[in-house]
Order: C-alpha cells, then sequence, then structure tokens
C-alpha cells in the first residue's frame, strides 16, 4: 500500500511538470492568406473577362443537354412506350436516374447542414459550391419522376391543388410522400443556399462597376449592409436552417427508400433500406463533390483554400461511407437468408448470379472495392487518383440503384411473368443529357455567383480571432 | 490621430446627420472598441465587419436573436397545416379507404407533416432574418460613404447614431471615437 502511494506521489509530481502538447490544428487556408486576399480570389473568379474554357465547356454542356430535352420531347409527343419498360419492368432508368440524382444532392446539405452544427471548419471552402450541386442534382432528379407519370400536363395532380374530378392526392402513398420530400428538400436547399450567399453577394455589389452589374448584385444582395446587428440575426437563422436541413439530409432519401421498402416486392421490402439509402447517397455526394471540386481547385488555383487537409476529409467519408453501403449489402444478404422466406432468399441470389449478375458486380466493384484504396495517404494525395475512383463511386452508385429496381421487378414470385429489361435510346439520351443540364446549371453558378464563401471563410482565418495577438 | 478635415466633420445648413463613422484596423482593435463603446452606454450603434465576428454580440451587448420563436411558430403552424390537409382531403372531402388504413391518422402521413413542418420552419427562418434584419433595402445613407465599400471586403467600421441620446453634437462623437483609437472619422449624412 505504502509503495503504491509512493508510486502515486511521483506520478502526481511529474504530471504536474508535464504540459500536454500542443497539437496544432491543420490550417484551413494555407500560406497565411489576408482577408483581401480571399475577395480577390474569388470574386476574381465572377469578375474576370469569360475565359476560353467556360466557353467552350457551356456550349458542350447546352449541346448535351439538348439530349435530355429532345428525349423527353419525343416522350411527350408519342408515349411513355418509347422507353423501356414494360411488363413485368415498369421502373426503369427513370427513377434508377431519379434515386440517383437525389443522392447526389445528399452530400451538400450533409455538408451544409450536420457539419455546420458539428463546427467542422473545414467545410466554408466547399459548402458553397456542394450546395450548388444539391440544388442543380435535385433539378435533374425531378425531371424524372414528372415524365414518368406519362401524361406530364398532369403533373400538377400530384400536388392538393382542387382539380374538375373533385379528388385530392391520396397521402397514403410513398409517392405521395415523396412529392412533399423532394419539393421541400429542394425549397430548403435553395433558400439555406440563397440566405447563405447574400453577404457575399453584397461584396461583388461593392465591387461592381459597371452599371448593370451593380443592379444585378444589388437586387440579389437585398442592401446587405454587414452590421453586426444584422449578422446576430443571420447567424442565428443560418443556425436554424443547418438543424431544419439536418432532418432533411436524413429524412429525404429515407422517404425515397420508401417508395421500394413500403411495396411487397422481394429485395424492396426490407426495414435497412432508409439508413442504408442515406449512407449510400452521402457516399455519391462526396464523390461528386470530389468530381467537381479537384478540376475546379486545379483551374482557378484554389490550392490555398481546398487543401490536402480538405480532400483528406472528404475521402475518409467516402471511405467510411463506403464501407458501410458495403456492410449493408452484406446485411441483406444475411437476412434473406435467414428470414426462411424463399423468395427473399431467390430475389438475392438472382441479384447476384442471375440474369442482371454483370450489373451487381460492377455495383459491388466500384462502392466496395474502390473506396478501400483511400486507406493510404499515398492515393489521397494523388488528386488524379482520387478523381478516377471518385469516377467509379459515381458510376457503381448509378448501378446500385439500377440493381435494386430492375433485378427486383424483373424476378418477382410469378416466373411465367419474369422478364428482362433493357433501355431505348431514348432512355439512354434522356439520362445522358441531364449531365449536360447539370454542367449548364453548374457553369452558370461559377460564372455569376460566389464559388467559394468568403465571409464565412474570413471567418476562419487565425487573423478573424478578437483574441488573437 | 484623426486626420478629418473641418469640412468633411460640420453638418451644412438643412442637412440630416445620420452619424459618424470610423474604421478600426483589425479585429481586436474594434471588438475592443466595441466593449467600450457598449459600457459607456450607446444603444444606437453598429459595428460593421466583412464577416461575423466571434463573441462580438456579447461585445456590444446585444440580446440574443429572437429568430427562433418565429421558427417555433412556423414550425408548429407547418404541422398543423400538414394535419388539416392530410385530414380534409383524405379524410373530410373525400374519404376512400385505401390499404386498410384509418381515413386519418397521425401515422400514415406523418412524413408529409414532417416535410411540412420544416418547409414552413424554413420559410419563417428565411423571411424572419430578412424582416429582423428590415431588409431588402436599397438605399441608406452607409451607402454613401467612400470607406463603407470596404467593409465587405476587409475594413472594420463603427458607426455611432445620432438617434442615440449619448450622441449630442458630431464633435462629442468624434472626440469619443478618437479616444477608441478610430480612424477616417467620417460624417454620415442621412
Amino acid at each position: 500500500m505504502a509503495h503504491a502511494s509512493e508510486e502515486s506521489t511521483a506520478n502526481r509530481e511529474i504530471l504536474a511538470k508535464v504540459r500536454p502538447a500542443e497539437l496544432p490544428r491543420p490550417s484551413l487556408v494555407l500560406n497565411g492568406r489576408s482577408f483581401h486576399w480571399i475577395t480577390e480570389k474569388v470574386c476574381g473568379i465572377v469578375e474576370e473577362p469569360t475565359p476560353l474554357w467556360w466557353k467552350v465547356m457551356f456550349t458542350m454542356a447546352l449541346c448535351l443537354a439538348a439530349f435530355t430535352f429532345g428525349g423527353l420531347a419525343y416522350l411527350v409527343s408519342t408515349g411513355t412506350g418509347v422507353w423501356g419498360l414494360r411488363s413485368p419492368i415498369g421502373w426503369g432508368w427513370a427513377i434508377v436516374n431519379f434515386v440517383f440524382w437525389v443522392g447526389i444532392g445528399h452530400a451538400g446539405t450533409l455538408i451544409s447542414a450536420i457539419l455546420c452544427l458539428l463546427r467542422q471548419k473545414w467545410r466554408t471552402s466547399i459548402n458553397r459550391a456542394a450546395e450548388a450541386m444539391t440544388i442543380f442534382a435535385v433539378c435533374c432528379a425531378g425531371l424524372f419522376p414528372l415524365f414518368h407519370v406519362g401524361r406530364v400536363w398532369f403533373g400538377w395532380w400530384l400536388f392538393p391543388i382542387p382539380n374538375q374530378n373533385g379528388i385530392w392526392p391520396q397521402f397514403r402513398s410513398p409517392l405521395e410522400w415523396d412529392v412533399f420530400a423532394v419539393s421541400t428538400y429542394f425549397t430548403v436547399s435553395t433558400l439555406f443556399w440563397y440566405m447563405g450567399m447574400v453577404p457575399d453577394l453584397a461584396t461583388i455589389r461593392d465591387r461592381a462597376r459597371t452599371w448593370w452589374r451593380k443592379a444585378f448584385y444589388s437586387f440579389l444582395a437585398m442592401g446587405w449592409r454587414n452590421g453586426n446587428r444584422q449578422w446576430c440575426n443571420f447567424e442565428m437563422a443560418y443556425l436554424l436552417l443547418a438543424g431544419l436541413s439536418t432532418p432533411l439530409v436524413l429524412s429525404v432519401h429515407t422517404i425515397v427508400s420508401f417508395d421500394f421498402a413500403v411495396s411487397n416486392v422481394p429485395g424492396w421490402h426490407t426495414t435497412i433500406f432508409p439508413p442504408y439509402f442515406v449512407a449510400g447517397a452521402i457516399f455519391s455526394g462526396f464523390a461528386m463533390v470530389l468530381t467537381l471540386m479537384l478540376p475546379l481547385r486545379a483551374i482557378y488555383r484554389l490550392h490555398d483554400t481546398i487543401n490536402q487537409y480538405h480532400i483528406d476529409n472528404m475521402t475518409k467519408i467516402i471511405l467510411a461511407t463506403g464501407s458501410m453501403v458495403g456492410y449493408a449489402y452484406a446485411t441483406e444478404f444475411f437476412i434473406a437468408a435467414y428470414s426462411g422466406n424463399p423468395f427473399e432468399k431467390f430475389a438475392f441470389i438472382n441479384r447476384a448470379f442471375g440474369q442482371y449478375a454483370w450489373a451487381y458486380w460492377i455495383m459491388v466493384t466500384c462502392n466496395v472495392i474502390s473506396p478501400q484504396f483511400f486507406w493510404f495517404k499515398a492515393v489521397r494525395e494523388n488528386h488524379a487518383l482520387v478523381w478516377i475512383i471518385c469516377l467509379f463511386v459515381n458510376v457503381g452508385m448509378w448501378f446500385e440503384r439500377f440493381v435494386i429496381t430492375v433485378t427486383s421487378l424483373a424476378n418477382d414470385y410469378l416466373p411465367s411473368s419474369w422478364g428482362y429489361y433493357s433501355p431505348t435510346i431514348v432512355d439512354i439520351f434522356t439520362f445522358f443529357g441531364t449531365f449536360g443540364f447539370f454542367s449548364v446549371l453548374f457553369l452558370l453558378f461559377i460564372r455569376f455567383l460566389p464559388l467559394l464563401p468568403m465571409a464565412e471563410i474570413k471567418s476562419v482565418i487565425p487573423q478573424a480571432d478578437p483574441h488573437a495577438h | 490621430m484623426n486626420d478629418h478635415s473641418p469640412q468633411d466633420t460640420q453638418p451644412r445648413r438643412e442637412e440630416r446627420v445620420f452619424g459618424v463613422a470610423c474604421s478600426f484596423r483589425s479585429v481586436a482593435e474594434i471588438f475592443h472598441a466595441a466593449e467600450r463603446i457598449r459600457d459607456a452606454g450607446w444603444k444606437k450603434w453598429d459595428v460593421y465587419t466583412p464577416f461575423p465576428i466571434h463573441g462580438m454580440d456579447a461585445a456590444m451587448g446585444l440580446p440574443r436573436s429572437s429568430i427562433p420563436r418565429v421558427t417555433l411558430l412556423a414550425g408548429i403552424t407547418g404541422f398543423v397545416t400538414g394535419c388539416l390537409l392530410t385530414w380534409y382531403t383524405n379524410s373530410f372531402d373525400y374519404p376512400l379507404i385505401v390499404g386498410a388504413k384509418p381515413y386519418w391518422s397521425v401515422i400514415y402521413p406523418f412524413p408529409v407533416l414532417y416535410e411540412c413542418t420544416i418547409l414552413f420552419a424554413a420559410f419563417g427562418t428565411f423571411f424572419g432574418q430578412f424582416i429582423f434584419n428590415r431588409l431588402p433595402r436599397h438605399h441608406h445613407p452607409l451607402f454613401d460613404v467612400p470607406q463603407f465599400i470596404r467593409v465587405s471586403d476587409d475594413a472594420f467600421m463603427v458607426v455611432l447614431e445620432v438617434t442615440d441620446p449619448h450622441f449630442g453634437n458630431p464633435d462629442k462623437a468624434y472626440d469619443f471615437l478618437a479616444s477608441l483609437g478610430g480612424q477616417d472619422i467620417t460624417l454620415v449624412r442621412d
């Protein structure tokens, strides 16, 4: 006993001398940049003459987008038969594309809302672009269910608006929940995005030289004056919108997954769907953020504001959510085996080894295997490789939705009504065109709106601390 | 210390004054100046900074923003609206049995109620912020101050408003700002 107490006294003496190691936080903006540098950098993107690459990309994106609108015009003028949908597969590429694009959006909301609540300051340099990506992705997503209804001119029947038939939407249906979930998601994301942008629009307004520029940015900036009495309300509203968007991140893809999970189709009717869809959405969304931000970082030389620390964090989130998705695939198999339900068992064996095995294994390779490379620092620091892996993740997540949607419908209870789904050229054009549509919107955003949130980045650099010396 | 010229500081006849503005060079300087203005008992004044400074609300003695009340009220309105909407359409106006579920319960339309709550609360927060900040307002005396343009970039500014009982006359306000270390002290005309 005495020996022990002597030892503990000695330990205490040593402990009293030991100073905790100073763990420096990684710099969010490298090279000690000033407030003015940040303003010049971000406003410079909007103020410089339109670069040639932008004009070329914009023209290409417009041409690509024309395929979507051409495809949709053909669909409306002819009928949904021009898509590859036929019994028993009533949900084909359109629903796959819808889920794919909605999922992409989730990273933007995660970055802007959840990371804001968790005080992850590194979110500041990527949140604006990620939120823009969310909104444009939801625009692309919304096209598909809207046109999937067939007679798109009756699309407004989805909303509770009185109509000549005197009937109402039926709120017991998950498809109706989806209308509310996706439209709320789009609206709240847009409000959040715009409100966060107001102080930065005021900065561009104050620097504007030409009349039309001044008028355009003054209109958008709402007469923002940067007063602390304004900031006080602004910060509170921003925090509340972050708090309101947080349940949205989790609810939107949960409700999208209800479209499947509430039905009785084997392979769809599972309780794992909501968390599994949300993890997948964040996984694909972060891959898309990196797919967009790495080239932008190179073009605009944003290496000081989007540095290795940001890329490391994002790749680690991709690794974590990718592993969750892989775990979910394994759980689905286990539950199917454990359930003792022959239809459920068959659905999963059929996914992996049936007529769509090729799609299943593309999905597994891209989603489960490719992110595992992010365990290695050398891979995370090789940005070309990061970009390529992110492309694989994007492809893999599209295939995940394809596997879920199509395999379950193609081979359900009655073997006599089994089928095989192939897309038509109209399906293919319509889908690939949405990348053009997305790019058109994103390029316009880069050109006319502040790409990085200046006020937020300024507030996280060391000079912004009132107690620093 | 203060390099203002008399023409710049004296209000001309028949001219209304909004207040007196001055600049500070760093976050720490404006932070401490704000604490001293607060301690001197000023009420009608503001600090203009390119980004929200951490702790500035306390340094200025500002109360907590009341936007959360608007958010709560809007959220409750959204939930009730969702309930009324689903009840009226699916249970009152056109009752229909679907999937052996009740005509109305709080369970089956819950995703709709949930989304309506968030939607209304977000609109309440968004418009609440603009209304509480008295925006949009595209004309303001400060927009005529030449230095004010730099506030959205990297300048820090304090403005004492004429409506404050401590203001008295502009000279008194200049001296006070000069004693805080303010630079480029200028009159803001209304």
